[in-house]
């Protein structure tokens, strides 16, 4: 029985470490062989190949052909570079921007009262019924040049001519902020929906005024969800494609705009695994520092 | 003299007119939309008191110590604090301080940083500070923990940071809500004696609010009674338990056997109370009756005395049958089902420990009290 039980306590661990192994590293494993190779004008686009026909030899022969010239191209062309300081740093802007919406909003939403919380709550998470999709399309009617807001703006008289927002960066922050706001929301309301609100009236007691109670208690408190909200925001904002590829313009330079046309415009598969490989590893920083966040706060509550 | 209870006290200020009230509560209302959780109170409380509101849930208590903390601001009436008017002071202005029934503590700081908390406010000196938060945490005994957080520490240990805390600030008032309501039977009991160490030695006024008759028993100088938004009594511990002046009073504090009835003769000091079923009950009382008027007698279970055979005065006895018995240790509780269908409770110090051929169930016995056992309610 005892036998038994350690196999199936056992078993429980190896259930997600077999998803990661299956879902994650096996892909990586591929693109990260793909960018070691070089390009071709062949199905699949690059070689070597490795032909598991050939055993072990084969295998030691295809590493052999391994180079990374590919990752030394994307430090040679600007446009790499570029591409990913443009990323971070849009990445970064639409962070801060949705935390500054995000936090008054799950704040009030925790300061709501106790019945009103779900349908604040409902209301956060209802735009995920329709598709991410649909719902970046739609920010185009709106931002296009007689698109809905200038209608509304020049209608109220705030503006004589229309204003160009479609297809510049402003678009992309928008769209981003947009659309990765509940992941914002949602982490910092939990953080300060578990906060008791008596430690408020304590400070107050103790003679802190209500401002300086804020950033005393409630914001140390909130550390951990705004953590949490701005890796959520920032780690797939740096990756975005769909994003600036709808509302940015020509001049928009995402990572993910960069990888997608090496990929299908270009075909240049293994430069493209490059550009992603090279992407993952400057996530995995942030990612890091999530999880250890993560690690603490899990610590730290009870 | 004869006094009520067995403790002779000095410390009696309430009933010194020259004395001003320190905290005086004056025709407050408090409404909570169309609930009215206070109803044009008035109440004085003065210096150096242990003062403990007692009530059920619901009763208004702790609305009234948030008001006078400046949570809550009364819908009428005023609150004056040594002779200031506190309307419209914030609660960070007010010089009182809490402990809350949750302890508050800011699970993001140390012990020291908890207790340091209200003194960095008050921009004292960091040395001050430090001895200060030494000499606090040396007060309630946990020199040693100051460094760890709160959720590292017991039940026990957090209740004694809030302490700290919440008197480190030297208020002229600590108002204590539910203190010691988190802590298991034995610690509250240690806990209750330590707290009225402190407020001796420290002469603050508490302000207490509590649901735990016992615990307002024994800390408390004066207790309030209180229910749906007023207070029923406010007297010594011995004079709320002693002489109730209401059934609800009677039956609150403490277990109580309460006879329904109507005067049937007055003699001088001395009513006598018939109940439905016949049973006569003589009493002293310092109130007039009339006779005719309805009337209810009641008496403490150990005020009672039991014994197998018919007592020689023959007033205020009667006889039953043992119905349930409980033994308490300190003492025994019997139930009695008296002829007339009543069952009262008698209860009995063990005063000593073996005894021979004791009462046992089922046993026509007789109970009976004094003329000044009990005392006469208005119903």
């Amino acid at each position: 029985m005892k036998f038994i039980s350690a196999i199936t306590r056992r078993l429980v661990i190896i259930i997600p470490y077999a998803w990661l192994l299956i879902f994650f590293l096996v892909p990586f494993g591929i693109v990260l062989k793909i960018s070691l190779s070089e390009p071709m004008m062949a199905m699949p686009p690059y070689a070597p190949t490795i032909d598991m026909a050939d055993g072990i030899s084969g295998i030691i022969e295809a590493f052999r052909q391994f180079s990374f010239a590919n990752y030394v191209w994307l430090t040679e062309d600007a446009l790499y570079i570029n591409a990913y300081i443009s990323s971070i740093t849009i990445a970064f802007i639409s962070t801060l921007l949705t935390l500054l919406i995000g936090f008054p909003l799950a704040y009030g939403m925790a300061r709501a009262p106790t019945s009103l919380r779900p349908t604040l709550l409902m209301l956060v998470i209802l735009p995920f019924w329709t598709s991410f999709l649909i719902r970046v399309y739609a920010w185009i009617g709106i931002l296009k040049p007689e698109g809905l807001l200038n209608q509304l703006l020049l209608a109220i008289g705030l503006i004589d001519e229309p204003l160009i927002i479609l297809n510049t960066n402003t678009a992309v922050y928008i769209g981003i902020v947009y659309s990765y706001l509940p992941f914002m929301v949602l982490p910092i309301y939990s953080a300060l929906e578990k906060m008791d609100y008596t430690l408020i009236e304590a400070a107050q007691d103790l003679g802190c005024p209500p401002i300086s109670a804020f950033w005393k208690i409630t914001f140390p408190l909130a550390i951990p969800g705004i953590v949490a909200g701005c890796l959520l925001v920032f780690i797939p904002a740096v990756g975005e494609f769909v994003i600036p590829d709808l509302l940015g313009g020509s001049r928009t330079l995402m990572i993910g705009k960069t990888l997608w046309s090496e990929f299908f415009n270009n075909r240049d598969w293994p430069v493209s695994s490059a550009v992603a490989v090279l992407l993952l590893l400057i996530l995995v920083v942030p990612i890091m520092f999530f999880q250890q966040a993560q690690a603490k706060s899990q610590e730290s509550g009870r | 003299m004869k006094s009520l209870g067995s403790i002779r006290r000095s410390f009696e200020p309430w009933n010194d007119p020259n004395q001003r009230p320190y905290i005086a509560f004056e025709n407050i209302t408090k409404k909570f939309g169309d609930f009215v959780a206070v109803k044009d109170l008035t109440l004085h409380i003065y210096q150096r008191e242990f003062f403990a509101l007692l009530g059920g849930s619901g009763c208004g208590k702790s609305t009234l110590l948030r008001m006078l903390a400046g949570f809550e601001n009364p819908t009428e009436g005023q609150i004056l604090l040594d002779g200031e008017n506190m309307a419209g002071v914030p609660p960070y202005k007010r010089p009182v301080n809490m402990m809350f029934q949750s302890y508050a503590l800011f699970p993001h700081m140390s012990v020291e940083k908890n207790i340091a908390f209200g003194l960095k406010q008050d921009g004292m000196a960091k040395s001050e500070i430090d001895d200060r938060v030494a000499n606090m945490l040396k007060l309630v005994k946990l020199e040693q923990f100051g460094k760890r957080k709160p959720h590292q520490l017991s039940g026990g240990q957090r209740q004694r940071v809030a302490l700290a805390r919440s008197i480190a600030k030297r208020p002229k008032v600590l108002l204590l809500d539910e203190p010691l309501g988190a802590l298991d039977k034995k610690l509250r009991e240690e806990t209750q004696f330590e707290l009225m160490d402190l407020q001796q030695e420290l002469g603050l006024t508490f302000v207490v609010v509590t649901h735990d008759q016992e615990e307002a028993m024994t800390m408390a100088d004066r207790i309030a009674v209180m229910d749906v938004g007023r207070i029923v009594q406010i007297g010594t511990p011995a004079e709320i338990y002693e002489a109730p002046k209401s059934e609800f009073v009677a039956s609150f504090i403490g277990d109580i056997n309460l006879f329904r009835g109507e005067v049937t003769a007055v003699n001088g000091s001395l009513v006598d109370i018939t109940t439905p079923d016949g049973m006569v009950i003589r009493s002293e009382t310092p109130h007039a009756h009339t006779p005719g008027e309805k009337a209810s007698f009641a008496v403490r279970p150990e005020k009672l005395r039991v014994s197998r055979t018919k007592p020689e005065s023959g007033v205020n006895a009667a006889s039953g049958e043992v119905w349930d018995i409980g033994y308490l240790g300190d003492m025994t509780v019997f139930h009695i089902k008296l002829k007339s269908g009543d069952v009262v409770k008698a209860s009995l110090l063990n005063a000593v420990r073996t005894v021979e051929d004791p009462i046992g169930y089922d046993e026509e016995i007789w109970v009976c009290f004094d003329t000044d056992s009990g005392v006469v309610l208005n119903s």
